[in-house]
């Protein structure tokens, strides 16, 4: 219920910046560039974590589609709520399904041992994903599951293969299957991807979906390093001081060394 | 009136203190005797930054190790955890964290070009062969100190990369089995290990630099810096014993080295604000995972400071020689100033045998390190670590021969300085 409810409150937010996805998510389909072995594409995931709106979205698909099975332990939800400029109210009512205070971290209830059993492998922590892998697969990643009847989970990865995380965002993607080309053959057959079809319709449109993940990529960039914003407007500031420190340096030294014939 | 008389009287107050120092500590004379009447060559070029510039990277990392160690905790359970706390809720602590972790590569960056500028002026020729080797020992405890510091913040490359240097040890004949159990204190990294490393990183080897690198100021102000052309300055002194083409290291290299200290420092807070990680070389990505001993990575590079030695180490099949040309990679340049034969310091006057030799030994420096990150697996990676492992070690071995019957040019009588340049 209350999901639905913090679903509803983020999309209307987002509507005023849906155009311009839509036309960052056609310039994005301009520019992929596919694995010449496998003949993944592989996209430039162009999050903006100076978008605050994008963030905020991105925080509420987190802990709606990720959470379930993955926490973010280093991340202080009140810390989250001040960078992303959420009031404290809205914070609690709208991220904290899994938390009492403020200042508690992104932890849940799922077990390792219990995942481990589940899915093969424990569901890692995201606290760090973003610079663990980067954000560029991560953003592929979550595009590229496609139907694999032979897999636990029914899909299958493109960029991971035999992943054991299910597709949690199938509704809202629909279920594709992927199309393979036999290339080579004997010992050098090699499956190439060729191209994805679309089974069932998702939700949201292909163009909506892609900045949907995009949105949750940009929160994951974020939680990898909460303090990236201030650490570059700081350093601006610090190299100016040394550029001035610098000058003043230079004309001490020549001040100085005017007597070394 | 008054003003003027009471500042008098404080200066004399002042005057009459450092007196009562003096009967009691020679300050004033060790003030004389290592900067304001140590005299150094004018002719310095920007080469010749590259000492102070590591005497203050080594300050750096001293003053926020000392930081991080208030909120670190040496624990397998604890200490990756630990740093992202640092990261993430101590106040300024990825400032912190962040200079000491760029501060690591800019200290081998900086010592790097320490040790060209001696390779290029002949710094470590007679009489200065024991500032060459306490130099030489200087590096070899900063490697000790990197390689243990990189053990801390219990990463998969932290600890895959550990497995793999301490397991080197084991290559050692006869003691090799129980060396590498005595130095892991157990039969794998584990929580021990982590604590000990901590122990050495924080303690033992940071104290073991800094007397060191002490030694090391002594003994460069016994025997006086060499200078780009290589003339002992000492032989040419005025009536007074001052050298003629010397001047005083403060106020004149003080004044010169602090606009080094801000140029290098634009480009450490570059790093530091704009790109810690400098692209997955300062902060490598797999290190953003913790260390699981059950998952072993891929690809385990070290860090890049290293990689020159790990690819001579993976160019030979066995492990056992392997590791031995590593440390004769090393051991080597202990004897440089031995190997090299020619009585010509300077580069600016030595023939063009050495120069090309000097020339091709950087390329496969920089080669070798090139090689190093990159996985094992490709057969070109592997030939190519070879020849330039061949060509790294023919640098030193046939020193003696080309340097030898050098085609030198005549050094002139005092150094080459132009006022203003």
């Amino acid at each position: 219920m209350e999901k639905s409810t913090a679903m509803k409150m983020s999309f209307t937010r987002s509507r005023s910046l849906l155009q311009a996805m839509l036309l960052a998510g056609l310039a994005l389909l301009a520019t992929g560039v596919a694995n010449a072995a496998t003949g993944v594409p592989l996209e430039r995931a162009r999050v903006d974590i100076r978008d605050v709106a994008s963030m905020q979205r991105g925080a509420r698909n987190f802990v709606n589609y990720c959470m379930g099975c993955h926490s973010a332990q280093y991340v202080r939800y009140n810390r989250l709520g001040e960078d992303l400029q959420i009031p404290e109210d809205e914070l609690v009512r709208e991220l904290m399904f899994a938390a009492q205070k403020p200042q508690e971290t992104m932890t849940i209830a799922l077990r390792a041992s219990d995942a481990d059993r589940w899915f093969g492998t424990a569901a890692p922590d995201l606290s760090l994903i973003a610079r663990n892998r980067g954000v560029d697969y991560l953003y592929n990643f979550l595009r590229y599951f496609y139907a694999d009847p032979s897999r636990p989970t029914g899909v299958n990865n493109l960029m991971l293969d035999n992943a054991a995380m299910p597709h949690v965002l199938w509704e809202l993607q629909g279920v594709r299957e992927a199309v393979f080309e036999e290339q080579g053959s004997g010992d050098s057959a090699q499956k190439v991807f060729k191209e994805f079809r679309q089974l069932t319709p998702g939700k949201l449109s292909p163009e909506e979906f892609d900045a949907f993940v995009r949105d949750t990529v940009a929160f994951l960039a974020y939680v990898g390093e909460p303090m990236q914003l201030e650490r570059r407007r700081l350093g601006v500031w610090v190299l100016g001081f040394l550029l001035v420190f610098g000058i003043l340096a230079y004309l001490l030294k020549r001040e100085i060394w005017k007597d070394v014939k | 009136m008054s003003g003027a008389r009471s500042e008098a009287a404080a200066q004399g107050r002042f005057a009459r203190f450092i007196g009562w120092v003096d009967e009691r500590f020679p300050l004033t004379a060790m003030i004389k005797e290592h900067a304001t009447e140590y005299y150094a060559a004018k002719n310095f070029n920007a080469w010749y930054v590259f000492g102070v510039l590591a005497l203050m990277v080594l300050v750096i990392q001293l003053v926020t190790g000392i930081f991080l160690t208030m909120n670190y905790k040496p624990s397998a359970t604890e200490a990756f955890a630990s740093v992202e706390y640092i990261m993430r809720d101590v106040q300024w602590g990825w400032l912190i964290r962040y200079m000491h972790s760029t501060g690591a590569s800019a200290f081998f960056i900086v010592v790097y070009l320490h040790m060209f500028r001696a390779l290029l002026y002949g710094s470590y020729k007679n009489p200065r062969e024991l500032l060459w080797i306490i130099g030489m020992v200087i590096y070899l405890a900063l490697m000790a100190e990197a390689f243990m510091g990189y053990l801390l913040p219990w990463g998969q490359m932290s600890y895959w990369g550990a497995q793999v240097i301490v397991s080197l040890f084991g290559a050692i004949p006869g003691i090799g089995g129980e060396l590498v159990e005595w130095i892991r204190g157990d039969y794998f990294i584990s929580d021990i290990t982590l604590n000990r490393f901590f122990a050495l990183h924080v303690a033992a080897v940071p104290l073991a630099l800094i007397l060191l690198v002490v030694m090391h100021i002594l003994a460069l102000h016994e025997t006086g810096s060499l200078n780009p052309d290589g003339i002992e300055i000492k032989e040419r002194k005025n009536e007074k014993g001052i050298p003629l083409d010397g001047i005083a290291f403060h106020p004149y290299y003080t004044a010169k080295d602090l606009v080094a200290i801000v140029i290098f420092l634009m480009l450490f807070a570059a790093v530091i604000f704009f790109a810690p990680e400098m692209g997955g070389y300062f902060l490598e990505h797999a290190n953003f995972e913790p260390a699981n001993s059950l998952k072993t990575p891929e690809h385990i590079a070290p860090v890049w400071y290293f990689t020159p030695f790990y690819a001579i180490l993976r160019s030979v099949p066995s492990k056992g020689w392997g590791a031995f040309l590593m440390l004769m990679a090393i051991v080597l340049l202990f004897f440089l100033p031995w190997l090299d034969r020619c009585r010509v310091k300077s580069i600016r006057y030595r023939g063009s045998s050495y120069k090309a030799a000097l020339a091709i030994f950087v390329v496969s420096f920089v080669a070798l390190g090139y090689l190093g990150l990159q996985p094992a697996t490709e057969k070109v990676y592997v030939y190519a670590s070879r020849a330039f492992t061949i060509v790294y070690f023919l640098f030193f071995l046939l020193m003696p021969f080309y340097t030898r019957a050098e085609k030198t040019r005549p050094v002139p009588e005092r150094v080459v300085y132009k006022a203003g340049s």
